[in-house]
């Protein structure tokens, strides 16, 4: 007993196959680096406060709880937050930062396909954690519908919550 | 009727006892009721979420974190932590041949001060979630449900702490002169590693916990943001203790693992000393990736490759375990009586929670799968695939010799193939729901047709669990008061030698 053959070579093996998928995790890891995010990226401010999202874009517009982005233009996201954590995520891009109250944190984006998606809070946050999301519309060019009175028509869920 | 208690000895004797046999079963005693009273708060989470919308089952979003805050807390710390410490009360001191713990005293205080931890916990009903993450829980979370919280688990871990130290000094210093360390059995080994884990990592926590306190009364500002503290300073301390708890909860399931294994192949462990070697090298690498739940926190590029490659690290350990009970198992005679049923069903889990945890501290992959559905899938594959299942397996095989009668072993296998069968669905489903996004954590969910149906699948597949661990408990109490009389040299008729359990000193 103890020691054999079959039991080294299966550690190596076992030890290969972490060997790789460190080095490949690593590599894919170093490319999405936020000091890779192109220079031209237009800085957005995302704000998390319990339950809802605010968007500030580089020229002063203001969203809240629906974020308007442009295809194949690439973004910098600097998320903070007002309270408590929050997460930041946007599930089909798998973009997802913490929103920490006192720090900001960077995550770049090249929004890749046009349409409507979610933007979610993936940190447990209080209440309406569940319900703290956000729309996403990728427009294919600049210019699509107008957003300037977004923030004032859309019935935020959790702005709804508080109000409640 | 359990042995222990058959015999004409009044409650408060039992109680008071300061006997390792005595304690060991209130550990055990304690530990199976926190299992089933936690389990049936899991059953309401997935009956809200068998449907999308609100206020199916659970009326509010406050009650549903308060409900899955306790049963996650519960669960770790009232049902895995006092079970192994109740196993290892009861066999430790056997297994090195002495009468008992080096310090009875300080281990029956070990144990009640469990009770305590255990009713402010329930009674608090706090809703920080297990990791109780600031600033929420010092600004937001509401009192005195969180400051039970807080003095719950500091009493829950002052006791693991002095069970741990009596535990270390009775396998170090008790051990008959006769018995090297290297001759004694692997649970002896898994309960001193264990043990020394919670010494170095415990501290950590509690001081986090203290500070957590101060900084709710506001008279600190340590975690707060607005008194120039740091939330994150927070997720460091607790993550430096309980990731190496995984390991904590982990290491007593596969010492049982090696009791049962080798029994039911009748065969001997492939190798003894690999198994030694693998809990040490666990128990050293554990304590180098506790930051790989905080990758999204925003950390440089250079500290996440740190704890992936720390990660990383812990992975052969773990897979020298599952060689050695693969090798033992080959070619075996093997019986697969109710104890080595759970034990190969929970070795089957954490094949998939391994495979899974390499996905989870791969960086870009992280990003996919944290704080999602994914992740509460992958760690209840630890903790109720291999270790609970290890436990309830461990519960079969000790019952003849601790009640000298013999469980229903029909009543066993059905629980077992309702457990088995009820984990793989819920757990394997929710890590797909992770994928397709949905969060962890929340009262509910996009109602868009992935996640319906896979929601739907998880709860039958959790219904079933809990009706797995109800038959469990059911064949349990009713064997331990009318099971037929078990033949005590050879209760599983495997025609193997056993440990002489039974022996141990009297009562005193």
């Amino acid at each position: 007993m103890g020691h054999t053959t079959v039991e080294w070579v299966y550690v190596g093996v076992v030890v290969a196959i972490l060997c790789y998928v460190g080095a490949d995790a690593w590599n894919v890891e170093r490319i999405l680096d936020i000091t890779n995010a192109p220079a031209e990226a237009e800085v957005i401010k995302v704000t998390g406060q319990q339950w809802l999202w605010t968007f500030e874009h580089e020229d002063g517009r203001k969203e809240i709880s629906e974020l308007h982005l442009v295809k194949g233009k690439p973004y910098r996201f600097e998320v903070t937050s007002l309270d408590v954590i929050h997460a930041f995520n946007m599930p089909d891009f798998t973009t997802l930062i913490d929103a920490v109250p006192g720090r900001i944190n960077s995550v770049w984006l090249v929004p890749d396909q046009s349409g409507e998606y979610l933007i979610q809070c993936r940190e447990y946050c209080g209440f309406s954690h569940y319900q703290m999301r956000a729309k996403l519309i990728v427009e294919d060019h600049e210019g699509g519908p107008s957003v300037a009175n977004a923030a004032a028509e859309l019935p935020s869920k959790g702005a709804e919550a508080i109000a409640s | 009727m359990v042995l222990e208690v058959k015999k004409p000895r009044p409650i408060w004797e039992i109680l008071f006892s300061t006997h390792h046999t005595d304690i060991g079963l209130l550990y055990v005693y304690m530990s199976i009721t926190a299992l089933i009273i936690g389990g049936s708060l899991a059953m309401g989470i997935r009956a809200e979420l068998f449907t999308p919308g609100t206020g199916d089952i659970i009326p509010d979003s406050n009650t549903f974190n308060r409900i899955f805050t306790v049963h996650g807390t519960n669960m770790l710390f009232f049902w895995l932590i006092p079970f192994a410490s109740g196993i290892g009360n009861y066999l430790i001191p056997i297994m090195v041949r002495y009468k008992d713990m080096a310090w009875p005293k300080l281990n029956a205080v070990a144990f009640w001060m469990l009770p305590v931890a255990m009713a402010l916990v329930w009674l608090g009903f706090a809703d920080t979630t297990w990791n109780a993450y600031p600033p929420y829980s010092i600004l937001k979370a509401p009192g005195p449900a969180a400051e039970m919280w807080i003095f719950g688990l500091k009493i829950a871990g002052i006791s693991s702490v002095l069970g741990a130290i009596n535990f270390i000094v009775t396998i170090l210093k008790m051990k008959h002169p006769d018995l090297p360390l290297m001759k004694t059995s692997l649970f002896v080994w898994s309960t001193l590693v264990t043990s020394l884990m919670i010494v170095v990592a415990i501290p950590t926590f509690a001081a986090a916990l203290i500070m957590l306190y101060t900084d709710r009364l506001g008279i600190s500002g340590f975690f707060n943001p607005a008194m120039g503290g740091d939330p994150i300073a927070y997720q460091h301390l607790f993550w430096f203790t309980f990731h190496p708890e995984v390991y904590i909860f982990l290491i007593p399931a596969v010492g049982m693992l090696y009791e049962l294994i080798p029994k039911f192949s009748r065969k001997p462990i492939f190798s003894y000393q690999s198994g030694v070697a693998a809990f040490v090298l666990l128990a050293l690498v554990g304590f180098a990736s506790w930051a790989h739940h905080m990758y999204s926190t925003g950390m440089s590029f250079t500290e996440k490759t740190v704890f992936m490659v720390g990660t990383l690290a812990a992975v052969p350990a773990s897979a020298m375990h599952v060689f050695n009970w693969i090798a033992t198992m080959w070619g075996g005679r093997i019986k697969f009586a109710a104890p080595m049923s759970w034990a190969v069903g929970g070795i089957v889990l954490f094949f998939y929670a391994g495979a899974g945890g390499i996905v989870n501290t791969a960086m870009p992959l992280d990003f996919l799968t944290h704080d999602s559905y994914w992740v509460v899938g992958h760690f209840h594959l630890f903790v109720a695939g291999l270790v609970t299942m290890a436990f309830i397996g461990f519960t079969y095989y000790m019952f003849p010799f601790i009640t000298g009668r013999m469980y229903n072993e029909r009543q066993a296998m059905i629980a077992f193939w309702l457990f088995f069968a009820g984990l793989s669905i819920v757990f394997l489903t929710q890590h797909i729901l992770g994928l397709y996004g949905q969060p962890r954590r929340v009262f509910d969910y996009v109602p868009v047709q992935p996640l319906i149906i896979m929601n739907q699948i998880a709860s039958v597949g959790g219904w079933m669990a809990g009706a797995g661990a109800g038959v469990f408990l059911y064949s349990i109490i009713t064997a331990a008061f009318k099971g037929k009389p078990a033949n005590m040299n050879d209760p599983f008729a495997i025609g193997e030698q056993y440990y002489d359990y039974t022996r141990r000193e009297p009562h005193h």
